[in-house]
């Protein structure tokens, strides 16, 4: 078999499995979360927590449930990290210090998992699973709950109440999250993602002392990607072969990463009772994520750079067993989405594949997004693209049967706006410090790229980074912080403001005058405002890095 | 106003910190703890795939190791030089003149090592892996050293075609990933044939 058949099959077996889940899934994710009652279990979990699960919240608790979540997760997360000496299973790693600590657990509540250390020389155990794998369930179930709330928004009618944030995050996580993850696990372990509670030195073949690293890599592996978390347990990711093993656990990583994502916009559908305009959005999402991967597989496979010119192949940065087309997959999967996780160094990729993938993040993470924020991500942009429509053809625009007026596109002017102004303004800065140089590993336009990629990342809670950037000084690492801690919650709090102005309303009726928001014409004007926002926003950026070293 | 929104806050942070504290129990305790219950099941493979010799533990099916001198094959060139503990790729970008020289250095010498020409030397044998831990090379880089192998070993060539087909892991299901064969199982099997 050829390597371009292989390649060719596997992205085809991947859309199947995704095509195979989607409506199961997509349904059972609508009726977890409309469903009224509660299972004795939860009711217990309901008791402990100290919540009322029959209220209902105003978008502003809603909102500032979320805020407190995030907050006491900054500071739980942090003080484990601090003072991991103390705790079990330790591996004899020093505490972490502060500024990486605050780093770590932003980046880790914010659903981001950017990492700027390096899992298997500075984290025991019981940080990895009792801290950080934590994270990844809450920050994901609550990018769900946003998602979900956002759709009541446009469900509700004349409503002041957008649901309960606490009963969101327990059903997403025990009902969804837990029972897949769990599952996924297993199947993670049959094909060697391994699962333990210890290193083990021994005498290698040469007899030279080798450590066979342990951990509870299985079980945090799967949370990871179904979460569109991404942070590795081992600083090299799913490059590491504990953590991905094979071609096979290399497909189920990519499919774990796109099935909720994928299947939220059928339960969009469920919930508004118009399959197609579930359809609709994945269509867009869906020729975004072709789109992006048709550049990253063809620059890789046909190693367009100097290196790779040079080497024959773009195998820097790439494992043998997963080869190319594998390592493309990949990469575009984790950056259309809020992942991150990596099974090759971005850093090394050609300048056309290395600047895709960041021009994938720059779209918004909309292709198909990570969980509940590609969904909230899309619909924003989609109420933009019924405003622009409005506004050539001079008529107020509705979406899902809701006026858009400019309260809401105020909302939304402040969404679209705030992870670029966040990135530029990181980018810049660092820019413009002397020491920025110092610590890029790259001379010349690359170099900028890094930076660029580090607060593309950041901001748009992805994670993954051009690796060669170094950033451990306290400056990046509070920098960048506070660009994946802005990049998550302003983004969120607006969407529930926007759900709660919309819930607010009564239904508008469908008219001659409604522009249809199901068909290929209004799918393809979205994909066309997704592209000429990003393009407007970061185009000179992208000239100053991948496009120059591209032409170079 | 202020005043309400701030206990209302409070009240919030603390069902927050209850919230955490059972999802830690569940979630970071119970979960990785059932899973690795349950993976003792499949045997060896929670614990990395163990390779023995001689009835020690020499290294994991998984994870590369450094090998040096030509009675070995050699592994692919390694950013972390095969520490388990600093698992890292060299993020040299790809015009990166580093690189470059790197990729030209290694050419040349492998060509030396193996008496061949540059141009026969593959690309996954002048380029470091993601992991720096890639336990495989390509089928086509086993083959170039397979001759200096057999040679400096005293062993027959065809035997050693023949160790290098049985540590030849193919795609999965036939069509997943690439091929590659795996340098640690290979070098135990050739210090066998060698005793």
């Amino acid at each position: 078999m050829t390597e371009t058949l292989s390649g060719l099959l596997t992205i085809g077996v991947l859309v199947m499995l995704l095509a195979a889940a989607y409506v199961p899934l997509g349904d059972y994710m609508a009726r977890t979360y409309s469903c009224t009652s509660h299972t004795r279990f939860e009711k217990f979990v309901y008791r402990l927590m100290g919540v009322n699960p029959d209220s209902e919240q105003s978008p502003k608790a809603y909102a500032m449930s979320i805020v407190s979540l995030s907050a006491v997760g900054v500071l739980v997360l942090m003080t484990l990290l601090m003072t991991q000496s103390w705790l079990p299973m330790d591996r004899d790693m020093a505490d972490m210090g502060l500024a990486m600590a605050f780093n770590t657990a932003v980046s880790f509540v914010a659903n981001t998992n950017w990492q700027s250390y390096g899992g298997e020389s500075t984290l025991g155990f019981t940080a990895q699973m009792a801290g950080l794998a934590v994270q990844n369930f809450v920050s994901a179930a609550v990018g769900m709950a946003v998602a979900i709330a956002f759709i009541r928004g446009f469900v509700r009618v004349n409503s002041t109440s957008l649901g309960n944030l606490w009963v969101d995050l327990v059903r997403g996580t025990i009902r969804i999250l837990l029972p897949i993850a769990f599952i996924g696990a297993l199947v993670l372990i049959a094909n060697g993602v391994i699962q333990n509670f210890a290193d083990t030195t021994i005498n290698s073949v040469t007899g030279a002392k080798q450590v066979l690293p342990g951990g509870p890599v299985a079980s945090q592996e799967a949370i990871k990607l179904l979460g569109t978390n991404g942070g590795g347990f081992f600083n090299a990711n799913s490059a590491h072969p504990f953590e991905n093993p094979n071609g096979l656990t290399n497909l189920l990583q990519v499919f774990l990463i796109l099935l909720i994502p994928v299947a939220l916009t059928r339960t969009l559908g469920t919930m508004l009772g118009s399959h197609r305009q579930g359809l609709a959005v994945l269509a867009a999402m869906a020729t975004l994520w072709a789109g992006v991967l048709a550049i990253v597989t063809t620059a890789e496979v046909r190693h367009m750079s100097a290196a790779a010119q040079a080497a024959g192949g773009a195998l820097e940065g790439k494992e043998t067993r997963i080869g190319a087309w594998g390592s493309a997959l990949f990469a575009t999967a984790t950056t259309g989405t809020s992942t991150g996780a990596i099974n090759a160094a971005h850093d090394s990729m050609t300048p056309l594949g290395g600047g895709a993938v960041l021009a994938n993040m720059m779209l918004g993470e909309v292709a198909p997004g990570g969980v509940g924020s590609g969904l909230y991500g899309i619909l924003v942009m989609a109420i933009l693209t019924v405003f622009i429509a409005g506004l050539m053809v001079g008529r107020t625009p509705e979406f899902l049967g809701k006026k858009i007026s400019s309260r809401q596109m105020t909302y939304v002017a402040l969404y679209t706006l705030t992870v670029p102004v966040l990135v530029l303004l990181g980018t810049g800065i660092a820019m413009s410090l002397p020491s920025t140089q110092d610590a890029m590993a790259n001379p010349g336009g690359h170099g900028f790229t890094e930076v660029l990629y580090a607060y593309t990342s950041g901001a748009n809670n992805n994670g993954s980074a051009f690796g060669g950037l170094t950033v451990t000084s306290t400056f990046f690492q509070v920098s960048i912080a506070l660009a994946m801690l802005f990049g998550r919650l302003v983004p969120i709090v607006l969407v529930l403001m926007l759900a709660g102005s919309l819930a607010e309303q009564g239904k508008v009726p469908v008219t001659a005058g409604t522009l249809p928001t199901h068909t290929p014409l209004f799918v393809g004007l979205l994909i066309g405002i997704i592209v000429l926002i990003t393009g407007l926003t970061f185009f000179p950026a992208l000239a100053l890095g991948p496009i120059a070293e591209a032409l170079a | 106003m202020f005043i309400n929104t701030l206990t209302d806050f409070s009240r919030q942070a603390f069902a927050s910190l209850r919230t955490l504290l059972v999802f830690t129990v569940i979630l970071g305790i119970a979960y990785p703890v059932t899973v690795w219950g349950i993976g003792q099941l499949f045997g060896d493979r929670a614990d990395g795939q163990p390779v023995t010799a001689q009835g020690h533990v020499v290294g994991s099916a998984l994870l590369g190791q450094n090998f040096e001198g030509s009675r070995w094959f050699h592994s692919r060139p390694s950013a972390a030089e095969y520490d388990t503990l600093k698992s890292a790729p060299s993020n040299l970008g790809p015009s990166s003149p580093e690189l470059l020289k790197q990729i030209k250095a290694r050419r040349s010498e492998i060509a030396n090592v193996e008496s061949t020409l540059a141009g026969h030397v593959p690309a996954d044998a002048v380029t470091a892996s993601g992991s720096g831990l890639d336990p495989h090379i390509s089928i086509d880089y086993a083959e170039l050293q397979a001759p200096r192998v057999a040679a400096t070993n005293g062993l027959d060539i065809r035997r050693v075609e023949k160790l290098i087909t049985k540590n030849t892991d193919g795609r999965v299901l036939g069509f997943l990933g690439e091929p590659g064969v795996n340098v640690v199982k290979l070098n135990v099997d050739i210090a066998a044939a060698t005793q």
